[in-house]
């Protein structure tokens, strides 16, 4: 039964399918961080409703599963580069490149900056380990409602020239991967044919960037004080 | 014209290789490169030393046989075959770097000549169909539409040369397995056999050791018979169909 899955159309068939899951995440994730732009109150709420949803148990079960799918990713691009390492034993003295994209060929270092990213990410809005001076509003009740106050956090964090440098430069990482992973799933997943290739090749750059101006436009307002604590 | 080649000598399967540098001297530009190699053959022989090997056979490229990569491409700086490439697409005094096809699966026999025989295992274990044998059947009892002819015609265009797997950069024999399959797969003839013969040539592909595909679309860019990525999608979309099916 697992047979197929370990050939290398089967490996490479789930890393389109974890991959488009990781692309859906990824535009869920800037949407609702977009709700900045609509005021302290918008992003507090929706922060709430996150943690809040199906008695606290929705995130958990939302990041559980973005872990599988992150660790599966993740692995099968280890294994996968290096079986294809293996393959060819020994390298060309030249070596010429046609048409195979910058982004194509650096998905491992740009995955790799994401990863490193992501622990930092991590670290710095989920645990408030790196700045616990602004996380969460350092848990400030407003009014009588307890509510956190992610807002401030996500301005106050961005505010730093440092911290807004990392996340810039992540989202430029995020932008070359996805410019060609956001759409080369369709090919691994067979769903390409005829003309609709010529569309499926704009799918991973249109997504890249839409991504990746959607994710610097939050960085860049805070950082230059368009949007203000 | 003068050229200097730095060509890839190794004496046989174990012993390593590595690059010399050889004149080729007195060129003309209409000449074929392997015309070009001949010449310089015949200079290295005169001086009491061993030819450079290389594949070649039909010279008028439908065969599949040479196989250089010249300055990192296969078959050189245009699309064809190395046979069909001409010394006019180069510059007088111009450094040439000739290399064997790059693959595990390819083993390096001597200097520039590899052992390709992994596609023939590959064609082996699922490049056929099978038929009863007994009276002929009649001519065209079983009519294909043009469009669907066509489109076979075009995947069994492939020669087998392995121009494929030597640019892919991850050694990946997808393009090839993927005409086979198609070419097979589209016709009326191929239908009983056509999932079984997708995972047969997939599994036997991964086991001669060719990389995977990352979608880079290398190996359509220098197939000298123009063979489509898109072939790539459809042998995708065979193997997870047939993988999926119950009783396979």
């Amino acid at each position: 039964m697992l047979a197929p899955v370990k050939t290398s159309i089967g490996k490479k068939a789930i890393m389109g399918v974890t991959g488009v899951l990781l692309v859906l995440f990824v535009l869920g994730h800037m949407t609702g961080n977009l709700l900045i732009f609509a005021g302290r109150d918008a992003i507090n709420e929706y922060a709430r409703f996150l943690h809040e949803a199906g008695h606290g148990a929705l995130i958990w079960v939302a990041r559980l599963g973005l872990l599988a799918v992150f660790v599966t990713h993740m692995s099968l691009a280890f294994i996968l580069r290096a079986e294809n390492r293996m393959a060819r034993p020994v390298r060309y003295v030249v070596e010429d490149t046609v048409q195979a994209s910058w982004a194509s060929r650096n998905m491992m270092l740009t995955g790799i900056v994401m990863l490193l990213f992501l622990i930092y990410h991590i670290a710095h809005f989920t645990l408030g380990a790196t700045d616990p001076a602004t996380f969460k509003g350092a848990f400030e009740p407003r009014g009588e409602q307890k509510l956190e106050d992610v807002y401030q956090m996500v301005v106050k964090g961005f505010q730093q020239p440092v911290v807004a440098g990392l996340y810039l430069l992540a989202q430029l990482a995020l932008c070359v991967h996805l410019w060609h992973g956001a759409g080369s799933w369709m090919q691994s997943l067979g769903l390409n044919r005829g003309k609709l290739r010529q569309t499926s090749r704009l799918v991973g750059p249109v997504i890249a960037l839409a991504v990746l101006a959607g994710n610097t436009l939050i960085v860049l307002a805070c950082l230059l004080g368009i949007v203000t604590v | 014209m003068n050229f200097t080649l730095h060509v890839w000598r190794q004496k046989d399967r174990n012993s390593p290789g590595k690059m010399e540098a050889i004149p080729a001297k007195n060129i003309l530009p209409d000449m074929s490169f392997l015309e070009m190699l001949d010449i310089v053959n015949d200079d290295l022989m005169a001086q009491g030393k061993a030819p450079i090997s290389f594949d070649h056979d039909c010279r008028e490229g439908i065969c599949g046989s040479c196989s250089l990569v010249i300055n990192g491409r296969p078959h050189g700086p245009t699309r064809g075959t190395t046979c069909q490439t001409y010394m006019r697409h180069f510059k007088d005094g111009e450094a040439i770097y000739i290399e064997p096809w790059r693959a595990k699966a390819f083993p390096v026999i001597c200097d520039l000549v590899t052992d390709r025989s992994a596609f023939d295992r590959i064609i082996q274990s699922g490049g056929y169909v099978s038929v009863n044998t007994g009276g002929a059947v009649d001519g065209n009892t079983l009519p294909i539409g043009k469009d669907t002819a066509e489109l076979a015609m075009d995947t069994s265009a492939c020669i087998g040369c392995g121009a494929c797997v030597a640019a892919c950069k991850n050694a990946s024999a997808m393009l090839f397995v993927a005409a086979k399959v198609s070419h097979l797969g589209l016709l009326p003839q191929g239908q009983p056999e056509r999932s079984s013969r997708a995972l047969a040539m997939v599994n036997t592909m991964d086991k001669e050791g060719f990389g995977n595909c990352t979608n880079q679309y290398e190996c359509e860019a220098v197939c000298p018979k123009e063979i489509s990525a898109d072939w790539i999608s459809r042998l995708n979309r065979d193997y997870i169909a047939a993988a999926g099916s119950p009783g396979e």
